[in-house]
Order: C-alpha cells, then sequence, then structure tokens
C-alpha cells in the first residue's frame, strides 16, 4: 500500500507565505518511515493533510491511487503529541474507545491499560496512560495508515518503548503502513527504515 | 559549598470531594526528600502529570488552599514558614516559570522585569540593573518596550530568566523550562543555566526530560510515584547503567533509544494506588519478601541516595 501525496502545497489562510510548497511524498506501508524536521517547519500540517483532517489545500491525496474518503472513518489515523487534547473530557475512557471500536481485552492487557482505568474521566490519568487510549482507539481494523504525531515526546523513556514496540507489532501484524514524525534522532534511527528530512521535501 | 536548600520528607495532599460531601486525602506527593548547595545544578526527574510542579509551589508557598503540606524545607539550614517563604521569594529564591504565558500580556516587559516599586528612585536604580542585566542576554533597549506577545520563543525564554537574575538570588528554580522550544533555543536555554552554576547559583531544575537534565545536571533525583527514589550523579548515567542504583532508574536509562531501547513492562501506579510497601514492588526484578509490606526509606550512599531494601547494610 502507498499513500502519496502530490505537489502539496499550503497556505494558513491568514499567513502570507506558503508554509508548505510543491511536497512530494510516497510512503509505503511494508516500511516503517520517519519523518524528521525542526519545530515549527510544518510537519504536524503536512500530517494533517495526510490524513485528511486539512481538505482546503493544492495537490492531491491517495492511498493506493485512490482519493481519501470525504466522509465516515478514516483510513489514515493520526495521533496527537497531547492524548488529553482529542478525548471527551466528560466522558469515561471507555466511551472514548467505544467511538471507534469494540477493543477485545486481550489488546487491552497488550497496551497495559488496567480495567480499573476504563471507568476513569481523561483528567484522572496520566499522559502515558492516556496515549495508550490514544493509540488504541486509532487501531481500528478499518484503519490502513497510521501516522504518529510526535506521539511519544511528552513520555518518559520506559513508556515510550511500551507504547512503540506495542504498535508495530500491531502495524506489522495487520500490513499497515506508519509514519512516525519525531525530532528524536536516535529514536528514528532505531525504528524506521526509512528516514525523510522534511527540509528536502518542502519546497519553501 | 555551603547547602542552599533542604527538602527533608515533604508530602502533599489534596482534600477531594467523591461523592456529595465525602471528602478524601489525595496523596500527590508522599516523599520528596532532597538537597542543594551552591552552584550546583540539581534535576528532578519525573513523568508529565506526577505531581513534581507542586514542589516548586510549595518552595515558594504558593499551593493552593485545599493542599496539605508536611515535612520540612529549609534555606540555609533554616526551616521556612509561610511568612518566610513569601519573604525570601522573588529575593533569594527566584523562579524561572514554564513559558511566556507566566508574563502579564498588558504589561510592557521592562516594568515587569522590574515589579514594584516604591520611589522614583528606587525605580531609576533598577532600571539601570535591569538594562545591565538584559544586554548581558542580548536583549537590546528596544525589548524594554515591547509586549509579551511580540517577543520570539528564545526572546520570551531570556526575559524570564534575566528577570529572574534581577534580584541576585542565591537559588533557582526553573519548572519546565525546555518542552514545546526548538533545538537551539533548548540549548540556549541550558546555557543559561551553566553560566548561573558558574556564578555560584543553585539551579533546581524539574523537568521531564531526561536529555536535558543529563546536559547540565550535576545529580538527578528520579521523582516515581510520588517518591524521591534515588539521587544519582550524572556521571552514572553512561555504560550499561551499572553504576545506577536503583532498578527503575537502570530501566530507565536502558530504555533510551541510544542505551538498547530495552522494553520494561508496568506502569507507575497512580495517586492512591500505593498500598504499603515499596512503590516499585510490582515491576521490581530484585524484589524482597519485606519490599511488599515494608517501605524502604531513602538511604545514604556516599554522595548518593536510594530508596531500596537492596542497599541496607545487612540485606
Amino acid at each position: 500500500m502507498i499513500l502519496k501525496g502530490s505537489n502539496i502545497s499550503f497556505k494558513y489562510p491568514s499567513a502570507k507565505e506558503y508554509l508548505l510548497k510543491d511536497i512530494n511524498i510516497e510512503i509505503d506501508s511494508s516500511k516503517i518511515t520517519g519523518l524528521v524536521g525542526d519545530s515549527g517547519s510544518g510537519k504536524s500540517t503536512l500530517c494533517k493533510i495526510l490524513s485528511g483532517y486539512i481538505t482546503k489545500f493544492e495537490g492531491e491525496v491517495t492511498l493506493d491511487g485512490e482519493k481519501l474518503p470525504k466522509k465516515g472513518f478514516k483510513p489514515v489515523q493520526l495521533i496527537y503529541q497531547h492524548p488529553e487534547k482529542v478525548m471527551n473530557p466528560k466522558w469515561k475512557m471507555k466511551q472514548v474507545l467505544e467511538e471507534s471500536w469494540d477493543v477485545p481485552d486481550e489488546l487491552l492487557s497488550e497496551f497495559g491499560i488496567q480495567k480499573s482505568w476504563l471507568t476513569r474521566f481523561p483528567q484522572e490519568l496520566s499522559g502515558g496512560e492516556l496515549q495508550r487510549f490514544s493509540v488504541i482507539r486509532s487501531l481500528n481494523p478499518n484503519t490502513k495508515f497510521l501516522i504518529a504525531d510526535e506521539m511519544t515526546t511528552m513520555l518518559d523513556a520506559i513508556t515510550q518503548v511500551q507504547i512503540l514496540t506495542s504498535v508495530i507489532d500491531i502495524v506489522k501484524e495487520r500490513k499497515m503502513g506508519m509514519l512516525l514524525v519525531s525530532h528524536d534522532m536516535p529514536l528514528v534511527d532505531k525504528i524506521c527504515d526509512e528516514v525523510i528530512y522534511f527540509k528536502d521535501i518542502n519546497g519553501v | 559549598m555551603e547547602k542552599l536548600l533542604d527538602v527533608e520528607n515533604v508530602s502533599i495532599s489534596f482534600i477531594q470531594y467523591t461523592k456529595g460531601l465525602n471528602q478524601r486525602d489525595l496523596k500527590v506527593i508522599t516523599d520528596l526528600t532532597l538537597d542543594i548547595s551552591e552552584g550546583e545544578i540539581l534535576a528532578v526527574l519525573g513523568s508529565s502529570g506526577s505531581g513534581k510542579s507542586l514542589l516548586a509551589h510549595a518552595i515558594f508557598g504558593i499551593l493552593p488552599e485545599n493542599a496539605n503540606l508536611n515535612g520540612k524545607i529549609k534555606f540555609k539550614g533554616k526551616e521556612l514558614s509561610q511568612e518566610d517563604k513569601e519573604e525570601i521569594r522573588g529575593k533569594d529564591i527566584v523562579l524561572v516559570p514554564q513559558s511566556v504565558n507566566f508574563l502579564d500580556p498588558l504589561m510592557k516587559i521592562s516594568d515587569q522585569a522590574i515589579g514594584h516599586v516604591e520611589s522614583d528612585a528606587e525605580k531609576k536604580e533598577k532600571k539601570v540593573k535591569q538594562r545591565e542585566i538584559f544586554e548581558h542576554y542580548n536583549l537590546g533597549p528596544e525589548v524594554d518596550d515591547m509586549y509579551p506577545f511580540q517577543l520570539s520563543g528564545g526572546m520570551a525564554r531570556r526575559v524570564l530568566v534575566s528577570t529572574a537574575l534581577l534580584s541576585d538570588p542565591k537559588l533557582v528554580v526553573a519548572d519546565e523550562p525546555t518542552p514545546g522550544l526548538d533545538e537551539k533555543t533548548v540549548e540556549e536555554t541550558l546555557n543559561h543555566f551553566k553560566h548561573m552554576k558558574e556564578d555560584g547559583i543553585g539551579v533546581l531544575l524539574i523537568t521531564h526530560d531526561i536529555h536535558a537534565a543529563l546536559e547540565v545536571a550535576d545529580r538527578i533525583g528520579i521523582f516515581y510515584s510520588g517518591y524521591v527514589i534515588e539521587i544519582a550523579e550524572n556521571k552514572d548515567f553512561s555504560g550499561d547503567g551499572e553504576n545506577l542504583l536503583h532498578p527503575y532508574t537502570k530501566s530507565l536509562y536502558r530504555a533510551l533509544p541510544a542505551n538498547g531501547f530495552e522494553l520494561t513492562k508496568g506502569h507507575q501506579p497512580l495517586h492512591g494506588e500505593i498500598q504499603n510497601g515499596c512503590p516499585y514492588y510490582d515491576r521490581c526484578e530484585m524484589r524482597f519478601d519485606r519490599c511488599r509490606d515494608e517501605r524502604p526509606q531513602l538511604i545514604d550512599i556516599g554522595n548518593k541516595k536510594v530508596r531500596c531494601f537492596k542497599y541496607e547494610e545487612g540485606a
């Protein structure tokens, strides 16, 4: 499977200059790809375009030659750095998960999620614990591609290993694609089969 | 080198309402012990949301009303009361806050750096000093009349640091000074702390960023589930981590991508989840029977400290 962005250009409505210009990027699901670049350079914006969260841009995004669906489940799922910002604070964790899919118990325990956490509200869990939910929620069976945007930056090193190891196991088992966005070079070197440098593809 | 700050067995809990009028006492920090001397940088390393920022609030006497503080906080050997803290803060002990959001958005930079003054003469005098320090941190005269929103990330950081240094402090407490900054600004911020150290100032760096801690700190206190479980020296974080004492610290070091990316199972117990015994009992590979019911104390091993029965004499 190939996730492909062709001639992508983008600028925020209020900005004068383009943030992204003529970006061509191809991500192959048989490998884990890393995307490296400085903060503020537009990596996160590119991620939102590739996953279909930003729809007003120049160029085209295709998954295996087809455009991303405008409605319904998004086959390219984006995981953010801050899980507390993407969960309804008034829902308990069980509901947060069920919003996406019916998660089997084995998967919960594989990600080290305790049963008792399911009845808590997001603010009653730590960032590392919430990020596990955020990842599992995105692993709906219909997900084809995972984009992890600084997914483990806020976490301690041990939690980082736990979450990434579990995610990569599943990504390989289900033959999904994965793009890991990070500024942590040792991490990218450790995990990724291929590295793309953002400044090399952005023609600003 | 003279001891500046001693934090002894500090615990902080909050009164929380559960259902109706039922209350519970939620312990966030159970046992925090550390000390800092002149010209030393000590980092407190803990995951985000672990409550380590409360330590800074406790030192400055700005905990919320429903918080309960126990234990001793001493400055130069003298235990600080709430009145002492109010007297000393902003003078001998200063805070470098997390972000530019701590500045008043409606006040010009130089005015808030100088702060409250009694007379015009005092203002003039302080203004000269402020300009001198700002100049030292590469902040030109045009910055004085700017408002916080006009500062770039790096400039804002320099404003916060130089404002803190305006009162000639003995001790600087920096609460998460690095997140959300690009590499260059992080580097620059950490260099500020190195300079303070050279000037004999003690620095308490509260952070979740192990790289930042290892870059500047002399000693590193590891904060786990409300406890300080080890205070290690910077040089112990090397090789295979064999000089680190606590099993958690070893795992943490070996989990870094550059040191093997080793997997350790389990999670940090949340506030109130620890019953008795050692906070690391569930995950520990070298635990004894007594670890389940008995809580180890923080013991001294040379210049270091560890909370683990394995290192007690006769164990």
